[in-house]
C-alpha cells in the first residue's frame, strides 16, 4: 500500500477575460513509505502547482482541482479545510524554494519553530523551546539556543534553509515535499542541504517528493522519477533506467543539455531548442512536438497516450528515442553516483 | 502636510522597478491597462463632462449667474425659497438667482483654480525637486550638500499646515480668486519637489543607470536623458490627484472667505460657505455645490488612482 | 539607541533656527500689522505709532529677531499681542482641545480603518472590497467643512443626537484639572461631564477622521494584499497553523509596518491641520486660534505656536522612526 497515490490530478486556473489555463493535466504517480520521488521539469511545467495542490495551498477562488490524491486512507483533495490544517505540518510538510522570503522577517526563528510544535504536538513554553533547539541542532545549526532568538535576516542562506527544514520535520511527518529547496543557494551549500535531507528522510523513514529542474539533484537522491512537461508526466521510471536509457525525447534533451566536465574541449552544449511558449495544447497533440527533434506527423494528430513497459518504465510519446541514440547521450551521464552530495563536506559560514 | 510625506515616498518608489516588457513601451502598456480599468473609464468620463461643462458654461447656463430675477419670491426670514421647478431646474438661491446657472458657471472657476494651481505647484515643485535631484546625481559632495539644504527646507514647508500657508498668501495678496490659485499652488510645491526628487533617486539606483555608468556615459547625459524622463510617471499621477486636491482646498479657502466676493463669477466653495446660514431651511443650497465639488474631485481622483495602478510594476499582470 | 535619539534631538536645533528665521521674515513681510487689529480704523497715525512702539515693532527687524531668540533661549515665547497673556499659556489652554479632537479622530480612523482595510483585502474583488475602496475614495474627496456641516445639520440640528458646538455644554460646571475634558471628568469622578465632553467630540471627530480614515483603509488594504501574496504566509499555511495565528502573527504583524508609519505622520498632520473642523464646530483649539492670529498679525502667537507645532512634528516623527525599529527587526537604529 502506497503512502500517497495521486490519480489523474488536474489543476485549472480561471481568470476573467482570459482562457482557463490547465497548469496540471492528468498527473498520476505514487509515493511509497520512505520512498524519494522526483518531479522534474523546467519552470512552468506544473511541478510546483502539483505540490501546492497536494498541500491544499492553492487559492480557493479561480482554481479548480480535480482527480484524487489518497494519503493515508483519505483523499487530500476532498478533505475539509480544517482537517487539511490538522494534516499540514503534522502528517505532511513542505519546504519551499526561497528560504529568505519563506521566513517571516519580523518573527524570531524560535517562535516560527515552536509555533508548529505548539499547534500539532501541544508543546508549550520551555518544553517547546528545548525541542526547537534540539531540532535546530539536528538540522545542523550551531549554537541553536542563541539562534532561536535571532531573526531570519541575521542568518545565512544555508542556515535559513536549515531552519525551514527544521520547521517542516518538527512533527515527524510521513511525507515531506521539497519544492526546489536548493535553487536559491550556493552550490556548496546545495550539496550540504541535499545531504541533510537525505539523512533526515533515511533516519525517520519519511517519504520525500523532490521537486526540481536539476537532474543532478535527482540523480543523487531519488528512487522514482517523474519527468513533467506542460502539466503532464511525460516519462516515469526508476532512477537507473531513466538515466541509463531515457525514452522520451524531452528527457533525452534534458540529459543532453547538462554541461559535463568530461566533455571534449570545444564541444558545444546541446540545448533543447525553443521555449515553453512554443507549446501546443495537449488536445491537439504532443505539447512538446514543436520543440522536439524527433517529431513526426503522428505527434500532432492527437494527445499521445502513456505507454507502460513491463519493466515499469512509462512514457508519453509516439516516436520514442531509440536505444542507441539514448545511450549516446545518457552513457557518460549514468548516475554521477555515489552522489554529488558528498562532494563538499566543508562547514558552512555562519553570519 | 505631513501625511503626504509617506505617501509621496511610496509613490516615488513606483518607478524604481521597471520590468522590461517585450514589444511595447511602458506608456503604451499603461494605456492599455487604463482602458481595461472601469475606475479609469469612470474617472475619465467625469473629468471629460466637467471640462466640457466648464468650456460651454456660458452657453449651457439658462440665466446670468448674478441676475436676482426671483428675489421677490424668496424670504430669508421665513426660509422660503422656490425649489426645483420648470425654468429653475435646481431652484432659486437666497438672493433669487438661478441655482443651476450659478453651478454651471462655477465649474469654470473650479477648473481654472485646479489647473492653474496644479501647473504652478508642478512647475515650481518640479524645478526644485529636479534641481535637487540633479545636484545629488551630478555634483558629488557639493551637490549632496545643496540637495540636503533644499530638502531640509522642503520638509519644513511640508510641516507647516498647508491651510496656514494658504491663508498667509491670501493676506499677502488680498482676497481674490488669483490668491486662491496661488495659495493652493504654493501648498503643492513641496509635494511635487519631494516626489520628483524621490523618483529620481529611485531611478538612479536602477540597473540601467548602473549599466550606462559602466559604459562610460556622461553623468549629465544619464541624469537628463535617462533618469529625468523615467521619473515622470509618479509625477503625472500626482498631477492628476493634485487637480482634485486643488479643487477641494480652493473650496476650503473660499469657505474661509479668502476667495473674495464676485457675484458674476460664482464659486462652489463660496456658494457652500453662503449656504451655511440657510442650512435649517434649505439644505440643498449646500448639497448642490458640495456634490459638484465631490463629483469633480472624485473624477480626478479615480483617474489618478487608476493611472497609479497602471504604472505600478508590482500590480502588473 | 540613546545616541540616536540625542543626535536626532540635536538636529532639531538648526532646523528650528532655520524655521524661526524663515517664519520671522515671512510674517513681517505680510502687509499691515497688529495695530490694525488692536485699534479702531479711525485711530490716528500717532496712536498707531505709539502702539507699535509699545509692542516693540518700531525697532529694526534684526533687533526684534534677536530679542525673540534671546527670549526663546530662556524658553519664553513672549506675550500675545491681542490678549496680552503669555503665548505658552495660550497654547496650554488650547492645545488639550486639539489633542482631544485629534485623538478622537485617530481612534475612529484606526479603529474602523484597519479592520475594514483588512476585510477588504481578504475579500479582494468582491462587493465589500469595492464598497470599501469607493467609500475611501469618496472620503478623500469630501471637503472636511462640508462633512462637518452635513453632520451638524443632520445629527445635531435635525435629530438632536449630538451637540453641535463647543467642547462641553456651557451650563455644566465641571472641574478642570488637565484641560482634557474627558479625562478631567474621569479624574474628578464627574462622569456626566466626561460623557458630555465625549458627546461633543463625536461629530468633529468624525469630520476630522474622514481623510485619515480613507488613507488608513487604503494603506491597510494594499499592504495586506501585498503580504497575503508573500511566501512566508504560504509557509505559515503549510505549517498547518490556525487561521487566527496566521492572520495575527504572519499577516497583520507585517502588514501593519507601513500603516504604523503613516499613522504617526497622519497624527502629526492632524494636530496642525484641524483649522477647518475647529472652525465649523467652534471647538476652540489651536487651529482656529492660529487662523485668528494670522488675521490679527499676532506675531508672538504665530511664531510660538508654529514652532511648538514644528517641535511636536519632529518628535512625532522621531517616535514613529523608533517604533518602526521596534516593530521591524530589520531596521536597526544606529
Amino acid at each position: 500500500m502506497a503512502l500517497l497515490e495521486v490519480e489523474d490530478l488536474a489543476v485549472t486556473f480561471h481568470r476573467r477575460g482570459t482562457e482557463p489555463v490547465r497548469a496540471v493535466d492528468g498527473v498520476s504517480f505514487t509515493v511509497a513509505e520512505g520512498q524519494v520521488v522526483g518531479l522534474v521539469g523546467e519552470s512552468g511545467c506544473g511541478k510546483s502547482v502539483t505540490s501546492l495542490a497536494l498541500m491544499g495551498l492553492l487559492a480557493k477562488r479561480g482554481v479548480t482541482v480535480t482527480g484524487s490524491a489518497r494519503f493515508e486512507e483519505a483523499d487530500l483533495l476532498q478533505m475539509s479545510p480544517s482537517s487539511m490544517r490538522d494534516m499540514r505540518g503534522a502528517r505532511m510538510a513542505m519546504i519551499f524554494q526561497d528560504p529568505l522570503s519563506s521566513l517571516n522577517p519580523v518573527v524570531p526563528i524560535g517562535l516560527q519553530v515552536t509555533e508548529v510544535l505548539q499547534r500539532h504536538r501541544e508543546l508549550r513554553g520551555d518544553k517547546a523551546r528545548a525541542e526547537a533547539a534540539d531540532l535546530l541542532d539536528r538540522v545542523g545549526i550551531p549554537d541553536p539556543t542563541r539562534r532561536l532568538k535571532e531573526y531570519p535576516h541575521q542568518l545565512s542562506g544555508g542556515m535559513r534553509q536549515r531552519a525551514l527544514i527544521a520547521m517542516a520535520v518538527a512533527c515527524r511527518p510521513r511525507l515531506l515535499i521539497a519544492d526546489e529547496p536548493t535553487t536559491a543557494l550556493d552550490v556548496t551549500i546545495q550539496a550540504q542541504i541535499l545531504e541533510l535531507l537525505k539523512d533526515l528522510v533515511a533516519e525517520e523513514g519519511t517519504a520525500l517528493i523532490m521537486i526540481t529542474h536539476d537532474l543532478g539533484v535527482v540523480a543523487g537522491l531519488c528512487d522514482e522519477i517523474n519527468v513533467m512537461y506542460a502539466g503532464r508526466v511525460v516519462e516515469a521510471a526508476s532512477r537507473r533506467p531513466l538515466f541509463a536509457r531515457p525514452v522520451h525525447p524531452y528527457s533525452v534533451g534534458l540529459l543532453a543539455s547538462i554541461p559535463r566536465l568530461d566533455a571534449p574541449r570545444g564541444e558545444k552544449l546541446t540545448p533543447i531548442p525553443g521555449s515553453v511558449r512554443d507549446n501546443i495544447a495537449w488536445a491537439d497533440g504532443c505539447a512538446f512536438a514543436p520543440r522536439c527533434t524527433h517529431a513526426v506527423e503522428a505527434c500532432v494528430e492527437g494527445p499521445p497516450e502513456l505507454t507502460r513497459t513491463y519493466t515499469g518504465h512509462a512514457y508519453r510519446c509516439v516516436n520514442p528515442v531509440s536505444r542507441e541514440e539514448a545511450e549516446a547521450v545518457a552513457a557518460p551521464a549514468v548516475l554521477p553516483t555515489p552522489s554529488l552530495t558528498e562532494a563538499t563536506p566543508s562547514e558552512e559560514e555562519s553570519s | 502636510m505631513s501625511a503626504k510625506t509617506d505617501r509621496i515616498d511610496r509613490l516615488a518608489e513606483l518607478t524604481a522597478a521597471r520590468a522590461d516588457e517585450g514589444g511595447h513601451g511602458l506608456w503604451y502598456e499603461a494605456f492599455k491597462r487604463l482602458r481595461r480599468n472601469p475606475m479609469a473609464i469612470a474617472g475619465a468620463v467625469i473629468v471629460l463632462v466637467f471640462v466640457l461643462i466648464a468650456i460651454l458654461a456660458r452657453v449651457l447656463a439658462p440665466y446670468e449667474p448674478d441676475a436676482q430675477t426671483w428675489l421677490g419670491e424668496t424670504s430669508t426670514a421665513t426660509m422660503t425659497f422656490p425649489g426645483a421647478r420648470a425654468g429653475n431646474l435646481l431652484g432659486v438661491d437666497h438672493l433669487g438667482r438661478d441655482m443651476l446657472s450659478r453651478l454651471l458657471i462655477g465649474s469654470q472657476q473650479s477648473l481654472l483654480v485646479g489647473v492653474v494651481a496644479t501647473v504652478l505647484g508642478f512647475s515650481a515643485g518640479a524645478l526644485l525637486g529636479g534641481v535637487s535631484g540633479a545636484c545629488l546625481g551630478l555634483f558629488g559632495t557639493a551637490g549632496r550638500r545643496v540637495d540636503a539644504v533644499l530638502m531640509r527646507f522642503n520638509d519644513m514647508a511640508l510641516a507647516v499646515p498647508s491651510l496656514l500657508l494658504a491663508v498667509s498668501v491670501a493676506t499677502l495678496l488680498g482676497q481674490s480668486l488669483i490668491t486662491v490659485m496661488i495659495a493652493v499652488g504654493v501648498t503643492q510645491v513641496p509635494v511635487f519637489a519631494r516626489l520628483l526628487r524621490g523618483s529620481m533617486l529611485a531611478q538612479s539606483h536602477s540597473d540601467y543607470v548602473m549599466a550606462s555608468t559602466a559604459l562610460g556615459v556622461r553623468k549629465s547625459r544619464i541624469v537628463l536623458n535617462h533618469i529625468l524622463p523615467n521619473s515622470l510617471g509618479p509625477v503625472l499621477v500626482q498631477v492628476t490627484l493634485s487637480l482634485a486636491t486643488a479643487i477641494i482646498e480652493a473650496a476650503g479657502l473660499s469657505f474661509l472667505g479668502l476667495g473674495g466676493v464676485d457675484a458674476a463669477h460664482p464659486e462652489w466653495g463660496f456658494m457652500l460657505a453662503e449656504s451655511q446660514q440657510y442650512l435649517s431651511g434649505a439644505l440643498r443650497f449646500a448639497v448642490y455645490p458640495a456634490t459638484a465639488i465631490i463629483v469633480t474631485a472624485l473624477g480626478f481622483t479615480l483617474l489618478g488612482e487608476a493611472l497609479r495602478e497602471a504604472l505600478d510594476p508590482k500590480l502588473r499582470k | 539607541m540613546v545616541r540616536y535619539i540625542v543626535r536626532r534631538l540635536l538636529q532639531l536645533i538648526p532646523t528650528l533656527f532655520g524655521l524661526s528665521l524663515l517664519l520671522f521674515a515671512w510674517l513681517h513681510s505680510l502687509p499691515g500689522g497688529p495695530e490694525a487689529a488692536l485699534l479702531d480704523v479711525r485711530a490716528t497715525a500717532d496712536t498707531r505709532a505709539q502702539v507699535r512702539r509699545s509692542l516693540g515693532l518700531d525697532e529694526p527687524l534684526w533687533i526684534q529677531y534677536g530679542r525673540f531668540m534671546k527670549r526663546l533661549a530662556q524658553l519664553d515665547l513672549g506675550d500675545s499681542f491681542s490678549t496680552g497673556t503669555p503665548v505658552v499659556e495660550e497654547f496650554g489652554r488650547r492645545f488639550p482641545a486639539t489633542v482631544e479632537l485629534t485623538v478622537a479622530a485617530m481612534i475612529l480612523a484606526i479603529g474602523l480603518g484597519i479592520p475594514l482595510g483588512y476585510l477588504a483585502a481578504r475579500r479582494h474583488g468582491r462587493l465589500l472590497d469595492i464598497l470599501t475602496v469607493s467609500g475611501s475614495l469618496l472620503g478623500i474627496c469630501i471637503p472636511i467643512f462640508f462633512l462637518g456641516f452635513l453632520l451638524k445639520a443632520l445629527l445635531a440640528v435635525k435629530l438632536g443626537w449630538f451637540p453641535s458646538l463647543g467642547r462641553q455644554t456651557p451650563g455644566l460646571d465641571a472641574t478642570r484639572v488637565t484641560g482634557f475634558y474627558v479625562l478631567d471628568g474621569v479624574l474628578t469622578r464627574e462622569f456626566d461631564a466626561s460623557w458630555d465632553a465625549l458627546k461633543h467630540l463625536v461629530l468633529p471627530g468624525i469630520a476630522l477622521a474622514s481623510i485619515p480614515f480613507a488613507i488608513i483603509v487604503r494603506m491597510t488594504r494594499a499592504s495586506v494584499l501585498e503580504v497575503l501574496g508573500e511566501d512566508y504566509v504560504r509557509t505559515a499555511e503549510a505549517k498547518g497553523l490556525r487561521e487566527s495565528t496566521v492572520r495575527r502573527r504572519h499577516v497583520l504583524r507585517n502588514a501593519m509596518l507601513p500603516v504604523a508609519t503613516s499613522i504617526g505622520l497622519l497624527t502629526g498632520g492632524l494636530l496642525s491641520g484641524a483649522v477647518l473642523t475647529e472652525t465649523v464646530f467652534a471647538f476652540g483649539g489651536i487651529g482656529s486660534f492660529l487662523a485668528e492670529a494670522i488675521s490679527n498679525r499676532d506675531y508672538p502667537v504665530l511664531m510660538g505656536f508654529i514652532m511648538i507645532i514644528a517641535v511636536l512634528y519632529v518628535l512625532i516623527n522621531l517616535a514613529v522612526d523608533l517604533s518602526y525599529s521596534l516593530l521591524d527587526p530589520r531596521v536597526r537604529v544606529r
